[in-house]
């Protein structure tokens, strides 16, 4: 015989103002199986937990349905406690009474009439409640990061302090991302690569830190703790051990067309390449679509010229295999294409650039070595317009919807900067809002207004032409309810940033989930910012929303302390709530194996007795029930209902349609 | 003479929703006629969200509107300034007891410099 527990959290007023607690506790208390009901202030207070144990073993409780807010937030406070008491965590069930019932409702009668009803129906899926044991499995002790922008090298440095292992994957010859090409970083104008590069060097130098640059993500499986991904190396057609990065190579390679894009394209490189000075590995690539040798098979310098004797022409990709614990994705970002916005001009005129190109032209190992010339004759720009949000916070289908947090910002450093080495040059922001929320920001902002002469205008571009050679800015100054037209040497557009393409293919890969504009989905906005629904995978940087360094750099030893959490751990507990198999019903047909998002449904061929003596050999679905999720996708899919979720059954869940449907 | 119907009338006709204007200015920015205007396009989308009837239907720059669209065109949001523009142009028309103009109309209200995109767009007519 059951004995089933209730209890009624008032959370404060938030479910008592709106729901009659006292009228619940006497209504189910007529429920079948109940044999005790009581309603509290806050259930989920040490207190409201102590009713809660005390009950259980007074009354020798074999279930406990609480009614209070969303499982999400106290599901698992209450399972403890139960558990704490002596009672399987899975014989407790939550009625959500606070988000779907009195939060939603305004009539006192109303909300009550569905509370009762909601914790009815806990009641009866209770009565088909099985005690649950959940699984354990080990932890792979290593992690792998995606990615080696500043996010990455954080996350890897961090983890590897933690003692674990740890490999960053980077699809580029080098670690870096795009900070290694920024040339100041605001609020406190440090040269990026000052900072940067001695991280980078701490990463290679690291013995727990394996660097595959160069590399992709070929493909993903398993689950946390015991993810088993494939990577491939591509061919860098230079052995990476024999490498010493001298640079001969670059300079005797006769072909030089290929788009420098560590420089944003603004000049060229040779077939054979190091990105970039202080790049990590400091190993060549060789671009197969400029090389000739790999291209018509005439040349062969680099390799006659290479003292290591490291040019291999006949290198492969290589796939290498590697086992992980968790996985860090920091995917990084890129600035939109251009080619919507036509009104900037920026196809058009040289002179028409972006933030970052811009970036490259002020850095020392920039194209123009530091000296700021403009792109298209090489002369110092004696007027500079600025333009903010090009393609952010536009709904109109031309370029982002969401406000790419960094141009405010990065735009009054490019003001400053220049103003401060030009002093002769003539500097204006057109903006719509300036946003500087942050740490000494709104301050670095006003310094380049107040200090350094700024003119902000208020209002946008409304296009750019150019005339015998000037470029004519014509843009709205609001606050004069004006229309402006400034003669500039050279335009340049605080462009919208968007997650590097790269990631759609890796959330696939992962099976995270993405949003609209490309970026991943944390588990919650605030209280699990670098968790994904998909345990063991963490985010950091730009491929979860835009931020800039500061906010990449704690949200990468953030997701790093996820990552040590777990590998720290000798075992995981499985969420018991996952789905099984009945082999006696199941037909083969494999539909579940196709919509399992999670891989953990296979076909095994068992053999059954058929009666008489005889047996007979049939697939049928197995579920690894560390890798299953329990989504139910396969239970919905399964044209014979031999799938069903523990927890969760069919049998449960029709109890549960009964108990709403009883008047 | 707030008039309620009006308003209700000119977000109607204009098909637009001022409110997701965020200010930005580039309507103003890029109008070639600005000079022209005594309103200008993105205070057209700004009085019609405050409800600021009067000026709207005291505005002159309802004639000097070229109805080239580049505002509607650059809009980041989505709004339609020369659309609200000419849902203003449409409700005086009416509310001086005609609907639309007539091509008897244009002679003594036509100035040289008045672009044909304009007479085009004033002949749509608005039954009740």
């Amino acid at each position: 015989m059951q004995r089933i527990g209730v209890f009624i959290c008032h959370c404060g007023t938030n479910i008592a103002a709106t729901v009659d607690v006292e009228r619940v506790t006497e209504a189910v208390k007529k429920e079948p199986y109940v044999v005790f009901a009581q309603n509290y202030q806050y259930m989920c207070s040490e207190n409201g937990q102590q009713l809660i144990k005390t009950a259980i073993r007074e009354n020798k409780l074999t279930g406990v349905v609480v009614c209070s807010c969303s499982p999400r937030m106290h599901e698992a406070t209450f399972r403890k406690t139960a558990e704490e008491a002596g009672l399987n965590p899975y014989l407790v069930e939550i009625a959500n009474i606070r988000e779907q019932c009195s939060w939603i409702h305004k009539d006192i009668e109303e909300a009550t009439e569905k509370a009762i009803v909601l914790a009815r129906t806990a009641i009866a899926k209770l009565t088909l409640n099985k005690p649950l044991i959940a699984g354990e499995t080990g932890v792979t002790k290593r992690a792998l990061i995606i990615g080696g922008g500043i996010a990455g090298i954080q996350a890897a440095l961090d983890i590897a302090d933690a003692g674990y292992e740890v490999d960053i994957v980077e699809k580029r010859p080098t670690i870096g991302g795009r900070m290694a090409q920024l040339d100041k970083t605001f609020p406190t104008l440090d040269c990026a690569a000052c900072i940067l590069t001695p991280k980078m060097v701490d990463c290679a130098q690291n013995e727990k830190i394996n660097m595959f640059t160069y590399s992709e993500i070929e493909e993903v499986k398993g689950f946390v703790g015991n993810f088993k991904v494939k990577i491939r190396k591509k061919a860098r057609y230079v052995d990476e051990k024999k490498c010493t990065g001298c640079g001969v190579c670059m300079a005797n390679c006769p072909s030089k067309k290929g788009l420098n894009e560590f420089n944003m394209d603004l000049n060229n490189r040779p077939a054979i390449y190091i990105p970039f000075a202080q790049a990590i590995p400091n190993v060549a690539v060789i671009d197969p679509e400029q090389c000739l040798k790999l291209k018509t098979g005439k040349c062969g310098l680099c390799q006659m010229k290479c003292g290591a004797g490291a040019i291999d022409y006949t290198q492969k990709d290589e796939i290498v295999e590697r086992e992980y614990g968790a996985i860090v994705v920091a995917t990084g970002f890129r600035p939109i294409k251009l080619d919507n916005f036509n009104e900037y001009g920026y196809a058009d005129n040289k002179d028409v650039i972006t933030s970052l190109e811009l970036e490259r032209l002020m850095n020392a190992a920039g194209p123009t070595k530091g000296t700021l010339l403009r792109p298209s004759d090489l002369t110092h720009p004696k007027v500079i317009t600025f333009i903010q949000c090009v393609g952010s916070r536009d709904v109109s289908g031309c370029g982002k919807p969401y406000c790419s947090k960094i141009c405010c910002m990065y735009t009054a450093k490019h003001a400053m900067l220049i103003r401060e080495k030009y002093p002769d040059t003539e500097v204006h922001v057109f903006y719509i809002d300036v946003r500087t929320p942050g740490k000494n920001y709104d301050e670095f902002y006003r310094r380049a207004v107040e200090q350094y002469n700024v003119d902000y205008i208020k209002g946008m571009v409304g296009k750019v032409y150019n005339e015998n050679g000037k470029l004519m800015v014509q843009g709205s100054n609001l606050l004069d309810n004006e229309q402006i037209t400034i003669p500039s040497d050279l335009v340049v557009l605080a462009t919208a940033i968007e997650p590097d393409p790269s990631v759609r293919d890796i959330a696939t890969k992962l099976t995270i989930s993405i949003d609209t504009n490309n970026f991943l989905t944390e588990a919650h906005a605030k209280l699990k910012p670098v968790e994904c629904a998909t345990a063991g995978v963490f985010l950091a940087g730009v491929c979860q929303g835009p931020k800039d360094v500061p906010e990449t750099v704690s949200q990468a030893s953030a997701a790093a302390s996820k990552v040590i959490g777990l590998l720290a751990k000798d075992k995981l507990k499985g969420n018991p709530c996952v789905s099984h198999c009945d082999e006696n019903t199941c037909i083969g047909c494999s539909q579940c194996e196709q919509v399992c998002p999670y891989g953990a449904i296979t076909y095994e061929e068992k053999e059954f007795r058929i009666g008489g003596g005889k047996t007979e050999k049939r697939r049928v679905a197995c579920v690894n029930p560390a890798v299953c999720q329990g989504c139910g996708a396969c239970t919905v899919t399964c044209p014979s209902g031999a799938m069903d979720i523990h927890g969760f059954s069919f049998e449960q869940i029709n109890k549960e349609i009964e108990a709403i449907c009883k008047r | 003479m707030v008039n309620k119907n009006e308003l209700e009338n000119i977000n109607r006709i204009s098909g637009t929703d001022v409110k997701k204007c965020m200010k930005c200015g580039k309507c103003s920015g890029r109008c070639p006629a600005f000079t022209e205007m005594d309103i200008k396009p993105h205070q057209f989308v700004s009085y019609l969200a405050q409800g600021k009837l009067d000026k709207l239907l005291n505005s002159k720059a309802i004639w000097n509107c070229l109805s080239c669209m580049a505002c509607v065109e650059r809009c980041p949001r989505g709004v339609a300034p020369a659309n609200v523009i000419e849902a203003v142009r449409d409700t005086v028309a009416r509310m001086q007891g005609k609907d639309g103009i007539s091509a008897n109309d244009i002679p003594p209200i036509v100035e040289e410099l008045l672009p044909q995109q304009l007479l085009v767009s004033a002949f749509r007519k608005y039954k009740k």
